[in-house]
């Protein structure tokens, strides 16, 4: 569960920082080492956006409820 | 008058006897009828039970719906309101009366089911269920998607086959229900409650494929609507065809025209996230290339006043970070971001160019007096032993005037 939202705030927040950067490159008052070490962090962050939708099957998980009350995610039975 | 007792004698029945014969001779002749009329007298027993009268221009029948019919109704019934009834026909012996007992009932026509949706609908208006303040956005990037519908349904394949085209890195969590018949609201009511409880999902679909009316009903129940009022998880409605509009669709945060549709509507196309990861790329590295060249510049006026070779291992560690990076890159982008690489390393050449090696190579030449480098003529005079320093070695000299 705590993977899940590591990787749920990698890809929006990815994102998000790779504006921030191209945003910092743009306005022009980074020194050079800043801005090579800025556009190595860019690389890096688009890089693993890129992987990310390399993805290519769809998953997909049944949630149920056991006996409980508490939620379980099941991989769904296919046809 | 008197009958002659002789006669009718042993032709007499007692009441019991009568209302005996009469209960079964009508039970078994209307096992099972359809009966259409209008409500009138409707009360609903504490019970729970409901009773009511059917009745049209020239007669009328007492009717009783049993709690746990009543249950299931998926409708208000009201005097006034014509239904088609089904049921049994029942004698009641203490009373000596007959009446249909209902275990079915429907409301006459489209425009029955047209009027309970009306009302419901203006009823959530008024209570604020519509409201837009109170519709929450569609997150940009969802990592997991819930969805609420038939596991067996078309809808569910239509939105499997979106997402997996469209944005297969999302995962999608279904809560398998009921979307037709007795108890789906019920069922799909809960299903939401489910869903808000987990609480790992980033937005919700809820929805089926095409239907009539009736069989789409479950989705104008109240209970339904108040499960997606209730909710904190962006819902998406996508209830039948374009032209079907439920209860839910007005609550829902979003609607949409279809299950496809919603699938649509929830993620973006990964090609087009693509075309936003090379244009950052692209942006990034037309700026380095503006700082890069810059830092030339900088260097440039180092060169003319210092020693080359600190400035010369700038350029060189920076060359080999670029030399790096493209490493990393490999082959995970595209050809035209590959493109940008080799117009990087063609920016990397002309730094190298600024070695001193490569500017003695040109034709210039360095003197240095005391191993010092001799930048202005006004620093040697007459007498003093210098050193001209080519690209391919030293020639000891002596000022001459």
């Amino acid at each position: 569960m705590t993977s899940k939202k590591a990787s749920k705030q990698t890809f929006e927040s990815s994102l998000k920082r790779l504006e921030e950067i191209v945003e910092a490159l743009e306005h022009g008052d980074v020194p050079l080492d800043e801005a090579v070490t800025l556009y190595e962090e860019g690389i890096r962050l688009s890089k693993e956006c890129a992987e990310k939708l390399k993805a290519t099957e769809l998953r997909i998980r049944k949630l149920t409820k056991d006996i409980n009350g508490q939620f379980e995610l099941t991989e769904l039975d296919e046809e | 008058m008197l009958f002659p007792i002789s006669e009718t004698e042993k032709n007499v029945l007692t009441v019991t006897e009568l209302t005996r014969r009469i209960k079964q001779s009508l039970e078994q002749a209307y096992p099972r009828v359809y009966l259409q009329g209008e409500i009138s007298n409707f009360r609903q027993h504490t019970s729970g039970h409901l009773y009511f009268t059917l009745k049209d221009e020239g007669a009328q029948i007492s009717a009783v719906l049993w709690r746990s019919r009543a249950a299931l109704l998926m409708f208000q019934p009201q005097d006034g309101m014509k239904v088609i009834a089904r049921g049994s026909i029942t004698v009641y012996p203490p009373r000596g009366n007959y009446q249909i007992d209902v275990d079915q009932l429907q409301p006459l026509g489209i425009g029955e089911l047209q009027l309970a949706f009306e009302r419901l609908k203006q009823q959530l208006a008024a209570e604020g269920l519509f409201d837009e303040a109170h519709k929450k956005p569609l997150p940009e990037y969802p990592e997991r998607i819930g969805i609420i519908t038939s596991e067996t349904g078309a809808a569910l394949q239509d939105m499997r086959s979106v997402l997996a085209r469209r944005f297969p890195a999302v995962e999608v969590v279904l809560r398998p229900v009921q979307v037709q018949g007795v108890g789906a609201a019920d069922d799909i009511a809960e299903a939401i409650e489910d869903m808000d409880r987990y609480g790992e999902v980033d937005v919700l679909i809820i929805g089926r494929g095409g239907g009539s009316l009736e069989d789409l009903w479950a989705f104008n129940e109240e209970k339904v609507a108040r499960a997606i009022y209730a909710s904190r998880i962006p819902t998406v409605s996508a209830v039948g065809h374009e032209i079907d509009f439920s209860i839910a669709d007005f609550v829902a945060d979003l609607r949409a025209p279809t299950p496809s549709a919603a699938a649509e509507m929830v993620v973006r196309d990964r090609a087009d996230i693509l075309d936003v990861l090379r244009n950052i790329c692209y942006t990034m590295r037309a700026n380095l290339e503006d700082r890069v060249q810059e830092g030339r510049g900088t260097v440039q006026t180092i060169l003319n006043s210092y020693s080359f070779n600190r400035p010369f291992d700038m350029v060189r560690q920076y060359g080999q970070r670029v030399d790096e990076l493209d490493r990393t890159l490999g082959t995970s982008f595209s050809h035209r971001l590959r493109l940008d690489l080799q117009r990087h390393q063609a920016v990397r050449d002309r730094l190298e160019a600024l070695h001193p090696a490569s500017v003695l190579k040109r034709g210039y030449s360095m003197v240095r007096k005391d191993g010092k480098i001799i930048s202005s003529a006004h620093k040697l005079k007459e007498g003093d032993r210098a050193t001209i320093q080519f690209y391919d070695g030293d020639v000891p000299t002596t000022v001459r005037k």
